[in-house]
């Protein structure tokens, strides 16, 4: 019948679909060269040979002379792990996005409004103000700030539950208003602090830096990014089908319940894992999965293929922006990324007649 | 596909929403649930697509318990298309058409030919083919009826549930929709709310109420003028079609005083 209506079909967000091989190809290699511009920029300017040379020597072994191995350390020990760490934040930020606004089918929601990271900045702050869990050294404050994000999970998801199961509006009412009650007891800890460099590290974790970065705390956010980012793949279509509503899931032989049920676990240990070691960078894990969105649309198979190099590549510019823009002092990253992100975000959005609810 | 409701109740709480539904559909015919809102029309059809879990009776499709199947198995078999207003995310015709394959793949499986092909004679079959590039949020209430209903075809069922279909929808739109419906061939079992329309597409009627089936049998038998009284509490006088002969209703004035 509506078949003559042929040539008025508009052709417009048909095109909108970027080609995913290519993109994702140039998106690996602008990744790839953003981390190496992450680890040749820095306050003690090195040159991109002698950058180079100790990236080689690092990755095969080679030797060097001993008056360099200052700026050995530099490259190897603080920038290659830290520009390393960077990607893996922004790739995990930006699939838990994805993956927390299909889950509660609102498209204003990011990791954290699940109250997990603001769960997460209460067992840190522990650590940075009142040195709790002094005997795990090096790893307390990593440990202190997922014990405390599963705590959250576990709080928020009792809170939450219905004998239906979790429901998305309920979700996120419980989980704003967790964040509201972590944050209070953050601040309280702030202000019950003596130590003024103490407060002010705290206040940097709360908006996120990645200054703690070492070889030792890069494998277990890697293997939990990358284990979590796997899942979310394997789950894609069904994802796309809890994302058109429970009835439609249950419909299309997708049980809504039990979906919903693990994502919530898998979303918050990724986002405890990642928080735990780069505190709570905001908007990321919010704006990459819509611009992933307006690239490639909003099937999952294709936004949780896009989204996380985009974050990965974003935060790497972000935090060495961070370390230059005012250097030597650090600015917190999260600032570089609102700083940064919202004009670009408003102007996409205004650009690509990008829809969302029928808005 | 015949499928067969037995002694259905469903209670949430305490409250019983519906109770003893007893409900038999035939291969290919056209069923349709009619009743005030709130009589568990919706409810009744929840249990059937696997949205509810009854708290006791069965669901059998071509005899087999539907609760005993993996829900893929039985998304394979039945349909549906529910009450819910879609998502706030811009997915586009050919994408939500293809989620009806969901039940066909594995979960990371390929996309295969026949999923291809299944799409391909879903939105030929639906008149939407020329939308497939749009975004289903762009389109407008009839439209959006016809994709959900080529995801529905898309999924190669035998059956087909449908809650309201016809909500919200112009007058050409719901006899295009209902239309549509009916030349699947499918079994059909279809909640609805006007009577004339289910009296001139349906088969066979169900009148339910208070969580109760209360009548049913061909529209000519059920919809008299006494059970319009009964169940919807309005006066009501039937006239035969002219072209069809399909019982047709005039709504005077509520019954009570």
């Amino acid at each position: 019948m509506a078949t003559t209506h042929q040539d008025t079909a508009p052709t417009t967000r048909a095109a909108r679909r970027l080609p995913l091989p290519p993109l994702i190809a140039g998106l690996a290699a602008a990744l790839l060269a953003s981390l190496l511009c992450g680890v040749a920029f820095g306050a003690s300017g090195l040159s991109w040979s002698e950058v180079l040379r100790y990236l080689h020597a690092g990755l095969t072994g080679g030797t060097l002379r001993a008056d360099e191995s200052a700026a050995y350390t530099i490259v190897w020990e603080l920038r290659f792990p830290r520009a390393l760490l960077a990607a893996v934040v922004g790739a995990g930020l930006s699939a838990v996005g994805v993956a927390v606004q299909a889950m509660v089918r609102n498209a204003l929601a990011d990791p954290f409004v699940l109250g997990i990271s603001s769960g997460a900045a209460v067992g840190a702050n522990a650590v940075l103000l009142f040195g709790a869990l002094g005997s795990l050294g090096v790893w307390a404050l990593s440990s202190a700030a997922f014990a405390s994000a599963l705590g959250a999970m576990a709080l928020v998801y009792a809170a939450a539950r219905t004998p239906h199961g979790l429901t998305p509006l309920r979700l996120v009412l419980t989980g704003s208003a967790m964040f509201y009650g972590f944050s209070a007891v953050t601040t309280l800890m702030v202000f019950g602090a003596e130590r003024g460099e103490a407060a002010r590290s705290a206040m940097m974790w709360l908006l996120g830096s990645l200054g703690g970065a070492t070889w030792a705390n890069l494998p277990i956010a890697a293997a939990a990014v990358l284990a979590g980012l796997g899942w979310l793949l394997w789950c894609a279509r069904r994802l796309n089908a809890l994302a058109m509503g429970d009835e439609t899931a249950a419909a299309l032989g997708v049980d809504p319940a039990r979906l919903r049920r693990s994502l919530f676990v898998v979303t918050a240990a990724v986002t405890g894992a990642v928080v735990a070691v780069s505190g709570a960078i905001g908007f990321v894990g919010l704006m990459v999965p819509h611009v992933a969105r307006m690239l490639v649309g909003a099937d999952h198979r294709r936004v949780l293929a896009v989204a996380p190099l985009l974050g990965a590549v974003l935060l790497v510019w972000v935090d060495t922006l961070s370390r230059l823009l005012l250097a030597p002092v650090e600015l917190p990253v999260g600032v570089i990324t609102a700083l940064l992100g919202v004009p670009c975000f408003v102007l996409l959005m205004r650009r690509r007649g990008y829809t969302f609810g029928g808005a | 596909m015949q499928v067969d409701i037995e002694d259905l109740s469903v209670g949430i709480a305490g409250a019983r929403l519906v109770e003893d539904i007893a409900l038999r559909a035939d291969s290919g015919r056209f069923v349709g649930l009619v009743g005030p809102n709130g009589s568990g029309k919706s409810t009744v059809l929840r249990c059937v697509y696997r949205a509810l879990r009854p708290t006791a009776g069965r669901v059998l499709l071509a005899g087999d318990d539907l609760h005993g199947m993996t829900a893929r198995e039985s998304a394979r078999r039945l349909a549906a298309l529910p009450q819910e207003s879609g998502s706030e995310f811009d997915f586009t015709v050919a994408e939500v058409v293809a989620m009806g394959r969901l039940p066909h793949q594995g979960a990371a499986g390929r996309v295969t030919a026949a999923d291809t092909e299944a799409c391909a004679a879903a939105l030929a079959r639906t008149g939407a083919a020329h939308l497939a590039g749009r975004g289903f949020l762009t389109l407008s209430g009839g439209e959006k009826q016809r994709v959900l209903i080529a995801r529905a075809l898309a999924q190669q069922p035998e059956v087909l549930v449908l809650d309201e279909p016809t909500n919200h929808l112009d007058i050409a739109q719901q006899l295009e929709v209902l239309s549509l419906v009916r030349s699947s061939g499918l079994t059909v079992l279809a909640a609805l709310h006007d009577l004339n329309l289910a009296a001139t597409h349906c088969d066979v009627l169900y009148v339910i109420a208070g969580g109760r089936i209360v009548a049913a049998g061909p529209p000519h038998d059920v919809l008299s003028a006494e059970l319009l009284a009964d169940v919807f509490g309005v006066r009501a006088h039937r006239v035969p079609h002219p072209v069809t002969g399909a019982p047709q209703l005039l709504f005077d004035r509520l019954t009570v005083q």
